[in-house]
């Protein structure tokens, strides 16, 4: 039996039942055959995502093997485990202030850009998705373009802007520095978020007497929540990252943890095992935040654009 | 969705304005500035014209960083695209495999970029490294300090290393997105594997492609800090992309009249080509 | 075209089913014959689409065997089985032209293409697309895509059966009637077996010739539109069908008898129902006549919605439906009583053989 006779056959008479019920043909077979060979490479399609996370791990790994080990022991042997595990590396860490304060200004200025970039995104995200006004398109393409701007190219500028308005070496300082790429994205994540909201909504609550203000904190803040909170994530995860700029705008007072980590360079070489400690320590705030988010996430790099 | 034109929309977006233009305008107008003067020290500055530019335009320098930072850009997307496709495709769809490797995969993304070259320095070093030590057990000559092959080697793989991630993500957002009905409709027409991804998961996962590719293509010609660490642009300028010029000349050398034209230049090739990239594909989304 | 044989299927989408709940579909036996229009009705969750899937392979059922003409195809994929699928929702392949869509099910099981042309020139007709063959799909409304989808079925004649998961869910009531209709004729001209899930009465027993009726993962009862009236098998058959629903009201049975509270109502037979926990009368509205013969009542509402009135009456504290005609008058002091041949008993909701019935 093939398909051809079937189907001219069938346009005309009624086929015979008997047909599509003999024994499975040789074309049967061979069908049969192949789908057992796709099943069995669905059997083994964990291996790929596995593989790629060994990929993964196994730097990060290295350094936490690293982070537990003595100098000597790095140096001298070479050893899949610490031989002699230590938590001296850590220890330096967390009794020196000029390492721990690393981390707190981080975390300060890193929260400080996320608030500061969602707060005033939120506002002119609603604009873009709800109406049509003059300059409109470019003004969104001229936001855009900020978010393609070489930190290197801004570095010396925000250097000399920030010194003449005093601000070096301040936590306000690098939120700001960092407003120019997480506002314009915090804007376009959250701009596909709203238009996903019917607008119906907006003119319901006007004419249940809904002011402005109180139907967006009270009505639309809470419908777009996901998306305020994958703006937040997105904003966080580039402010927490970025060193170029954080780096040039701060000295000592409100130095990232990133910046403090070049200092393990001393008289007497490198001190990989704080080095390593410290990495290790930085790695864990990015892991905490993507675990609470983790039902988020897929969606969230979407950016509510599927 | 139909939009009402009300020109007072311009309040609400009147603080990202202030905010922005604080931040981008003023600091690009010191740029713009400094391209054009040249100065004696003192803060004296005079006018310089365009001769600065003439003098980026025209240096092997700045040609050199140029083609390797696209040579850079092109090569960890011809590796990153794909493989994130692929491994986007095998990711399991439900079940507690599902946040695993969503965690996990999104690790990388979130570590401080000079943290990562850190990772892989100390990955790659010959005498404590795994990758170092195990390479040179096989007898492979491996040195991101003095071999520009491995150089260039570690920095690619630091790369799809570092962003895979990101497009495994993107990609997947896109595929979970299809109905099961999809699937099952194929298997009834009897579909083929490779027809399946053709027309049902290719179309699907376009959107989100086409924000992979210019972010990945935007931000690969901004790196900076993550070769820096590893190799600080050498050995030579093997590894010298171009925001790695830019600061070495700018901070390094304080030669501000060129380092503020090569800024100018840097970014507008990043928006003329990002625009290139942008039309394109959406003019190819319009035809298709 | 081939007759459907379910042999003790059951399902359950946990890995290790232990009491009947965890089933989502409970033992279906049966077997469906060659050419047949089936619906399978039934109220969301009942397991029909399960049923539908396992049918088309899409799903492996737990256990049991489904037999095509005899041959076993528990084990056969979808496309072995040879089988037409549409869905609630419309699939269409964004990307490829309305002409492309239909042509895909047979491209890919290499028909030429000839005969790929003919076949698809002659649904792009009966759908009415024809002059946006061109098109690509995407840019379509909803009913355009599910004419397709139900196109992209219909283009392989040889297969051995249509299924169909309530496939006019998004189409606009006009265009519902055009297209039931267009099915019906197809059904008669090719006289391929028909399966046809629904949660819609209406279109269940206009489309069908034999319905399928499910509740909580058991096929409740199969019958013509008229036994599913008449002769409701199931307490739920009586609800579902029909409108209003089944009056059903529990009883105490002695004999031949059926003590209603204080009323007494005679069967047309006896029956043994002695080990039964539960006995209920189903008497259906039809069946329901209000005059001054009978128990008293005490009327709470009637509805008159047009062709005729619904009458809600309370009958020693137990709600009974009435139908009465339009221009019949309600009696001052009213009475009811029940039809002998509307009168069906049920024991724990499965309906008893009374006897002296016909059914």
């Amino acid at each position: 039996m093939n398909s051809q006779t079937n189907l001219s056959g069938a346009r005309v008479v009624h086929r015979s039942v008997s047909a599509s019920a003999r024994a499975p043909s040789a074309q049967n077979d061979a069908l049969a055959r192949k789908m057992r060979r796709r099943g069995q490479k669905a059997r083994f399609s964990w291996l790929v995502p596995t593989l790629y996370i060994v990929f993964l791990l196994l730097p990060i790994y290295w350094l936490v093997n690293m982070s537990f080990k003595t100098n000597a022991e790095i140096l001298g042997g070479f050893s899949l485990f610490p031989q002699n595990p230590t938590l001296r590396n850590y220890m330096v860490i967390f009794t020196d202030p000029s390492w721990y304060s690393g981390y707190i200004n981080s975390i300060i200025y890193v929260v400080l850009n996320t608030t500061i970039s969602v707060a005033v995104a939120l506002p002119a995200a609603y604009a873009f998705s709800r109406y049509r006004f003059l300059g409109d398109k470019h003004l969104f393409f001229w936001l855009l373009t900020n978010r393609m701007a070489p930190p290197a190219v801004f570095a010396l500028p925000f250097l000399q802007l920030y010194s003449s308005f005093g601000l070096i070496d301040t936590h306000i300082a690098v939120a700001l520095a960092h407003c120019l790429f997480n506002v314009p994205l915090a804007v376009w994540i959250l701009e596909g978020f709203m238009s996903g909201v019917p607008k119906e909504i907006d003119e319901t609550a006007y004419v249940d007497g809904y002011s402005f203000p109180r139907f967006f904190i009270k009505i639309f803040i809470p419908l777009i929540s996901s998306g305020i909170g994958v703006a937040a994530f997105f904003c966080f995860m580039f402010s927490w990252v970025e060193l170029l700029i954080a780096r040039t705008l701060t000295t000592t007072d409100a130095r990232p943890i990133a910046s403090v980590m070049t200092r393990t360079v001393s008289a007497s070489g490198l001190d990989w095992g704080v080095l390593a400690a410290a990495g290790v320590l930085t790695i864990i705030p990015g892991a905490l935040v993507i675990y609470f988010v983790r039902n988020y996430i897929a969606k969230g790099f979407a950016l509510g654009r599927v | 969705m139909d939009k009402t034109w009300n020109n007072k929309a311009w309040f609400l977006v009147l603080p990202v304005l202030l905010l922005v233009g604080f931040s981008a305008v003023i600091p690009l107008m010191t740029v713009v500035n400094y391209s054009v003067q040249d100065t004696f020290g003192n803060n004296v500055f005079f006018w310089a014209g365009l001769s600065w530019f003439e003098q980026v335009l025209n240096s092997s320098r700045f040609h050199d960083a140029l083609v390797r930072n696209l040579v850079f850009s092109l090569t960890i997307l011809a590796i990153e695209i794909p493989l994130g496709i692929f491994i986007a495709l095998n990711m399991p769809r439900k079940g507690w495999g599902v946040p695993v490797c969503l965690v996990l995969m999104a690790l990388p993304l979130l570590i401080p970029w000079n943290v990562v070259g850190t990772i892989w320095q100390v990955f790659g070093r010959v005498d404590i490294g795994l990758l170092g030590r195990t390479l040179a057990a096989m007898g492979i000559d491996y040195n991101y300090a003095t071999n520009p092959v491995a150089a260039w080697v570690t920095v690619v793989v630091m790369d799809v290393w570092h962003w895979t991630s990101l497009v495994v993500l993107l990609c997947y957002a896109g595929l979970v997105s299809i109905p099961d009905a999809y699937y099952q409709a194929a298997k009834i027409d009897g579909a083929s594997r490779w027809s399946v991804f053709r027309y049902i998961q290719l179309p699907k996962m376009h959107r989100v492609l086409l924000i992979a590719v210019l972010l990945r293509f935007m931000d690969s010609f901004m790196i900076y800090t993550e070769p820096f660490v590893v190799t600080g642009g050498g050995p030579g300028s093997t590894t010298t992309f171009l925001s790695i010029d830019l600061v070495k000349m700018a901070i390094g050398q304080f030669d501000l009249g060129p380092a503020a034209a090569m800024s100018i230049i840097y970014f507008l090739i990043i928006l003329l080509l990002s625009w290139i990239f942008y039309t394109v594909m959406t003019n190819y989304d319009a035809r298709r | 075209m081939a007759k459907i044989e379910l042999e003790h299927i059951k399902h359950s989408y946990l890995p290790n089913p232990v009491k009947d709940a965890d089933l989502a579909l409970k033992e279906v036996h049966h077997s469906w014959s060659d050419g047949g229009a089936y619906a399978l009705l039934g109220p969301s969750g009942c397991g029909k689409t399960t049923l539908l899937n396992i049918i088309s392979g899409l799903i492996r059922p737990s256990h049991g065997r489904i037999v095509f003409d005899g041959t076993d195809v528990t084990d056969l994929s979808t496309q072995e089985r040879n089988i037409a699928q549409v869905f609630q929702f419309p699939v269409v392949y964004d990307t490829m032209t309305v002409y492309d869509n239909l042509a895909f099910p047979l491209r890919n099981r290499g028909v030429p293409q000839a005969e790929v042309d003919r076949a698809v020139r002659d649904i792009l007709e009966m759908i009415d697309l024809a002059d946006w063959s061109g098109r690509r799909a995407r840019g379509l409304t909803a009913d355009q895509k599910q004419k397709i989808s139900l196109g992209r079925g219909l283009v392989r004649a040889d297969v051995n059966a249509i299924l169909f998961d309530e496939p006019l869910t998004v189409i606009d009531p006009h265009m519902k009637w055009v297209l039931r209709s267009q099915l019906k004729q197809l059904h008669h001209k090719f006289g391929f077996t028909m399966v046809y899930v629904t949660h819609d009465q209406t279109e269940a027993l206009t489309f069908a010739d034999k319905v399928v009726v499910m509740y909580e993962g058991e096929i409740v009862q199969i019958g013509t539109p008229e036994e599913l009236f008449e002769r409701p098998s199931h307490t739920f058959v009586g609800y579902f069908i029909g409108s209003p629903g089944m009056n059903v009201m529990p009883v105490k049975v002695e004999g031949a008898k059926a003590h209603l509270g204080s009323a007494v109502i005679d069967l047309p037979g006896a029956a043994d129902t002695s080990r039964s926990r539960r006995l209920e009368l189903g008497v259906r509205p039809e069946y329901v006549r209000l005059g001054r013969q009978g128990h008293p009542v005490h009327i709470r509402k009637v509805e008159d919605i047009g062709r005729h009135k619904i009458v809600r009456a309370d009958l020693g504290g137990m709600e009974v439906a009435a139908i009465l005609g339009e221009h019949d008058e309600l009696p001052t002091d009213a009475h009811v009583s029940f039809d002998p041949a509307g009168i069906n008993l049920y024991a724990d909701s499965w309906r008893v053989d009374l006897g002296g019935q016909n059914g």
